[in-house]
């Protein structure tokens, strides 16, 4: 229960770090972009919306950065991100809270399949050293060498445009109308194998490394042996007591590979003009949509915070010695 | 190094030990020293405040000349007390003396001082050394730091004569080796020879040989017997093997749990127990001779734990003779007798008191326990 | 402890009570040991070749990768080995001039990040108490937020982003892992009794840091390094192919980006986009290597792994995990080995 309590302690403190990220690099950077888009747009914000802004980005002269800061909080916690520039005026927050669930799924779907697969595959290679099947690792280096956005082009390349079997861009069919019917659920699933599938070929990789890895150091450990003296089949051996213990670490890097996955994702979406938060922060950063772009890296960031804390939760419930210690 | 064979006239601190003279004044004294250490988080049932008691009122003497031997399982406190006289760790209380005076060093250049004459040797001699330094550069930083800015041949001839002070000779074939190319007796040379490069008047060594094999340990013990006499070291010897302690050491103490129980000359406490867990600690070594007897007070219980310790005598969970009196109230050192040289022997023990309420503890030890 | 590889393989002493020889073990050197391993000298040879073009890429490009010419969107041809761009300008040349863009980002983020980590990481697991905690604090926050966007929105509201700027960036986001490792190799380090011995001894702290406790940690800020500067060039492509970069400094994402804003997918202009990226996967699957061999050499477990697997197989026992191989004497060794499960 402590280890909970430490842990979500501690992502609070991150929240708020990257929240005060957020707020001061646009007034510790130099130039001003803001003013001078603000003068292009001359008349055309009303004053909530020129107010948001001045909270936004500091551009509030007369007040103390301390006021500044206070204001920035407050206008947080009503849940308000401020207007975006070039979807004006909708409050970024809408757009924001759109997107999200597209990259959740597309995210959670691929990473939680390419833990899965390299998890089993770094078992099976750890297991069985020497054989042919140690030949698959620089095969999977290289793929996980290349960058994610361009495996992405590969991929439509040649399936999409080239074999024609996936769209090569869009999140689901433009004709359709979003609702929760089989046919809707079937476009959305369609066109989005060739992402998810580009983001598993390139993360799997990692996933095997890390488990062989493991694998091949916990299998020297005296209690495998002890397994195996006991007459334990194989199977029982690897699963129950191998890779039981070689996952631990396993899960630990999920935790803090997910910041780079959300990366990779990223850019994945701007390739396939997936409409996950991505894309939208492509676009973003595309018009200089600054108000944009603050609320997309801040719901990103808490997204990956509450990954996160699941999991730690998940290693704890995993590894019975965290649960010891204080 | 047998126990059970008793050689009359065995000198304890055999080879060629120096003969039973007044000692002198001692070169570096420990009055009271303890040790706790804070428990962090606190485990099951331990509240705020809890401490390891790892050392409690520990008093020892060391003479120039002389080696003391510290005798104890795991746990019981000894490597402790070896870190507490090196100052590597502070003491929780007690004074420490170095030639009669305070010698708590409270800054960078009253440690240097300090360390300039009183020396550690570590028990693992591969954990001693770096990996990645050899041997040269071990020596040359330990020369460089207490004998100033060594150069070219000077700093040749001082590795030479270290290496030779340790016997590992010729020096070129050493000096630059790395520590995995040694074996572990030759590791434990070159610790020795770091803590030379000091000149120091006193040598701990904690546990010297227990990580060496069996066939190198003697050649080490004679080369710190031999040390101690040809420059007249003080030498604490912690060991938990009380054989080696009988071979190498004048005096023995005998820990158990934070505290000492037993001190005397070696060839007395060894032969002639008087403490409960000395007997114990003596008459678990297997005897060839008597296979089939069990002690008496066959042994049980399990080590105390150090956060909170048995009251009393913290033996007193384990001791066949064990009373009320000894649950109640820990017992001073009290004085069992002389040794064949007239050094006093001590316990702590009320069977030797002359309290009404004393446990009956038999003066000597049954010829079960150890005696021939 | 049972391995499949102890009765076997040649024993190299590493344990305590080996009695030490007269005579210099070769590749005893952590350095030269290092370059025995294949991996890594794959992995060294690519990067070398990319270090020459890095240094000599302008002089020996054919064309002026900026030039415009007439034949625009060409397939390769022996005028331009990669074809052109939707411009005319020629692939091949860009390749080549754009690989010192990308090196130099690279080095230099990984230098940044690399002194960091070192400097973050070491103190903390030296200093303990609340400097530690502190500094841990502070790592952990930088590890959990994502790097990429983060780097993506500092460097978009930066006024310019040319190269060395984003390598500071990316330098500046990217210490935190590399501090973690080392402060927890450090604090392990700093338990060992050659540590506690230098302090006997009467070294001062400082030279304990540096002379004892850091030689022991170079394989692992080596590693760190090499994977560091595999992020930065991936994050740097990864900008440029965004569009945050300015366009006219060369580098192997600002070629996706022009590819990707003129339809080259679409337009079946495969030698547009190809080349980019293989030359990308080409370097991180070098640094990679390099990593892995790093890897080896720290934990000699794996090391052996394939060696001795292939050595087993040739007596026709089968390795698995946790068996130990009989041997019962040469006359033997022809048939299949006796495996004990």
């Amino acid at each position: 229960m402590r280890f909970v309590l430490r842990r979500a302690l501690f992502y609070l403190f991150t929240a708020w770090a990257a929240i005060t990220i957020n707020f001061l690099v646009p007034r510790l950077l130099p130039g001003d972009p803001v003013t001078a888009l603000m003068g292009r747009m001359q008349g055309r914000i009303d004053s909530n919306a020129e107010q948001s802004l001045r909270v936004l980005f500091g551009l509030d002269q007369d007040m103390s950065l301390w006021d500044q800061y206070v204001h920035y909080w407050q206008m947080l916690l009503h849940g308000d991100l401020g207007l975006s520039f070039t979807h004006f005026p909708t409050p970024v927050a809408d757009i924001v809270t759109q997107a999200l669930p597209w990259t959740v799924g597309l995210v959670g779907i691929a990473t939680v399949i390419a833990f899965l697969l390299g998890t089993a595959v770094g078992t099976g290679i750890g297991w069985r050293r020497g054989t042919w099947a140690d030949s698959l690792l620089p095969i999977t280096t290289f793929f996980s060498a290349v960058p994610y956005f361009w495996l992405g082009l590969i991929a439509i390349a040649v399936f999409a445009v080239n074999l024609g079997w996936f769209p090569s861009n869009g999140s689901y069919d433009r004709g359709m109308v979003p609702s929760l019917s089989w046919e809707f659920v079937g476009s959305v699933i369609y066109y989005g194998t060739l992402p998810a599938l580009t983001i598993v070929v390139s993360s799997v990789s990692g996933w095997i490394l890390g488990m062989r890895n493991m694998m091949v150091t916990v299998s020297s450990e005296d209690y495998v042996t002890v397994a195996h003296a006991k007459g334990l089949p194989a199977r029982a051996v690897v699963v129950g007591y191998a890779a039981r213990n070689a996952i631990l670490p396993q899960v630990s890097s999920f935790a803090l590979a997910l910041g780079f996955v959300v990366g990779g994702t990223l850019v994945m979406e701007m390739v396939f003009s997936y409409q996950g938060i991505g894309y939208t922060l492509y676009q973003a950063v595309s018009t200089h949509d600054y108000p944009l772009m603050q609320g997309c890296f801040l719901v990103i960031t808490l997204s990956v915070l509450v990954a996160n804390l699941v999991a730690d939760l998940a290693y704890a419930a995993l590894d019975p010695r965290t649960r010891q210690e204080g | 190094m047998s126990l059970h064979t008793t050689t009359p006239g065995a000198p304890a601190g055999a080879p060629g030990s120096t003969p039973r003279t007044d000692p002198g004044p001692p070169v570096l004294e420990a009055v009271g020293l303890t040790k706790h250490y804070p428990v962090k988080g606190g485990g099951r049932g331990s509240g705020r405040g809890a401490v390891v008691h790892a050392v409690d009122g520990v008093d020892l003497a060391l003479h120039a000349g002389r080696v003391v031997a510290l005798v104890g399982e795991s746990g019981s406190g000894k490597s402790t007390v070896a870190r507490l006289l090196a100052q590597l760790q502070p003491a929780t209380a007690g004074r420490l003396l170095l030639g009669g005076a305070d010698a708590r060093a409270r800054g960078r250049r009253a440690f240097r001082r300090y360390v300039n004459r009183v020396q550690m040797i570590f028990q693992d001699p591969f954990a001693s050394l770096n990996p990645v330094h050899p041997v040269r550069y071990t020596l040359t930083r330990a020369l460089r730091i207490h004998r100033g800015r060594l150069r070219g041949d000077e700093l040749e001839r001082a590795l030479a004569e270290l290496l030779e002070r340790v016997h590992l000779t010729p020096a070129e074939r050493y000096v630059d080796k790395y520590p995995h190319e040694l074996s572990g007796g030759q590791r434990q040379r070159i610790a020795i020879a770091r803590a030379l490069a000091a000149d120091p008047e006193v040598l701990l060594a904690d546990e010297p040989i227990s990580m060496l094999d069996v066939s190198i340990r003697l050649g080490i013990l004679n080369l710190l017997a031999d040390l101690r006499d040809r420059l007249h070291l003080a030498i604490l010897y912690i060991t938990h093997d009380i054989a080696s302690a009988r071979y190498f050491a004048d005096t023995t103490l005998v820990m158990y749990a934070g505290r000492v129980v037993e001190s005397g000359d070696s060839e007395s406490v060894t032969q002639d127990p008087k403490h409960p867990y000395t007997r114990l600690l003596l008459a678990s070594a297997p005897d060839p001779e008597s296979l089939a007897e069990r002690p008496e007070g066959a042994p049980r219980g399990e080590p105390p734990s150090l956060v909170r310790p048995p009251s009393g005598c913290r033996f007193h969970p384990r001791c066949p003779f064990a009373t009320d009196l000894c649950a109640a109230e820990a017992p001073p050192l009290l004085d069992v007798g002389r040794g064949p040289g007239g050094e006093p022997r001590l316990a702590a023990c009320w069977g030797y008191s002359d309290r009404a309420d004393a446990p009956a503890v038999p003066r000597t030890a049954t010829p079960t326990g150890g005696d021939a | 402890m049972a391995t499949s590889t102890t009765a076997i393989e040649v024993a190299a002493p590493t344990g305590p009570d080996d009695v030490g020889t007269g005579v210099a073990r070769p590749g005893r050197r952590p350095r030269l040991l290092f370059l025995r391993n294949s991996k890594a000298l794959v992995g060294i040879a690519i990067l070398v070749l990319f270090g020459i073009l890095a240094v000599v890429g302008p002089w020996i490009a054919p064309y002026d990768p900026n030039q415009v010419s007439t034949a625009l969107l060409q397939p390769p041809s022996g005028a331009h080995w990669l074809g052109t761009d939707h411009t005319g300008r020629d692939i091949l040349s860009q390749i080549i001039v754009g690989t010192r863009g990308v090196l130099v980002v690279g080095l230099v983020a990984g230098l940044g990040a690399t002194v960091l980590g070192v400097i973050v990481g070491v103190t903390a697991g030296f200093v303990g108490g609340l400097g530690d905690e502190g500094l841990s604090a502070l790592s952990n926050v930088f590890l959990v937020i994502p790097q990429l966007p983060l780097i993506i929105i500092i460097a978009a509201q930066l006024p310019s982003a040319g190269g060395i700027t984003v390598a500071l960036v990316i330098g500046v986001t990217g210490w935190a892992w590399g501090a973690r490792v080392l402060r927890a190799q450090t604090l392990s380090l700093r338990k060992r009794d050659f540590v506690e011995a230098a302090r006997a001894t009467g070294e001062r702290t400082w030279r304990i840091v540096l002379a004892e406790v850091l030689p022991n940690l170079t394989a692992i800020i080596a590693a760190g390094f090499v994977g560091t500067v595999t992020f930065a060039v991936l994050s740097q492509v990864t900008l440029a192919f965004i569009g945050i970069t300015p366009v006219s400094e060369w580098n192997w994402g600002t070629i996706l980006f022009w590819a990707q804003n003129n339809l080259a997918l679409q337009r079946g202009a495969w030698w547009w986009f190809v080349p980019a990226g293989l030359c990308i996967a080409l370097l991180g699957m070098a640094l990679t290597l390099v990593n892995f061999g790093i890897d080896e050499l720290v934990n000699p477990r794996l090391r052996s792994t394939g060696m001795h697997a292939r050595t087993l197989r040739r007596r026709g026992i089968r390795p698995r995990v946790g068996f130990t191989p009989v041997v019962r004497d040469q006359w033997r060794a022809s048939r299949p080995g006796e495996e004990e499960r």
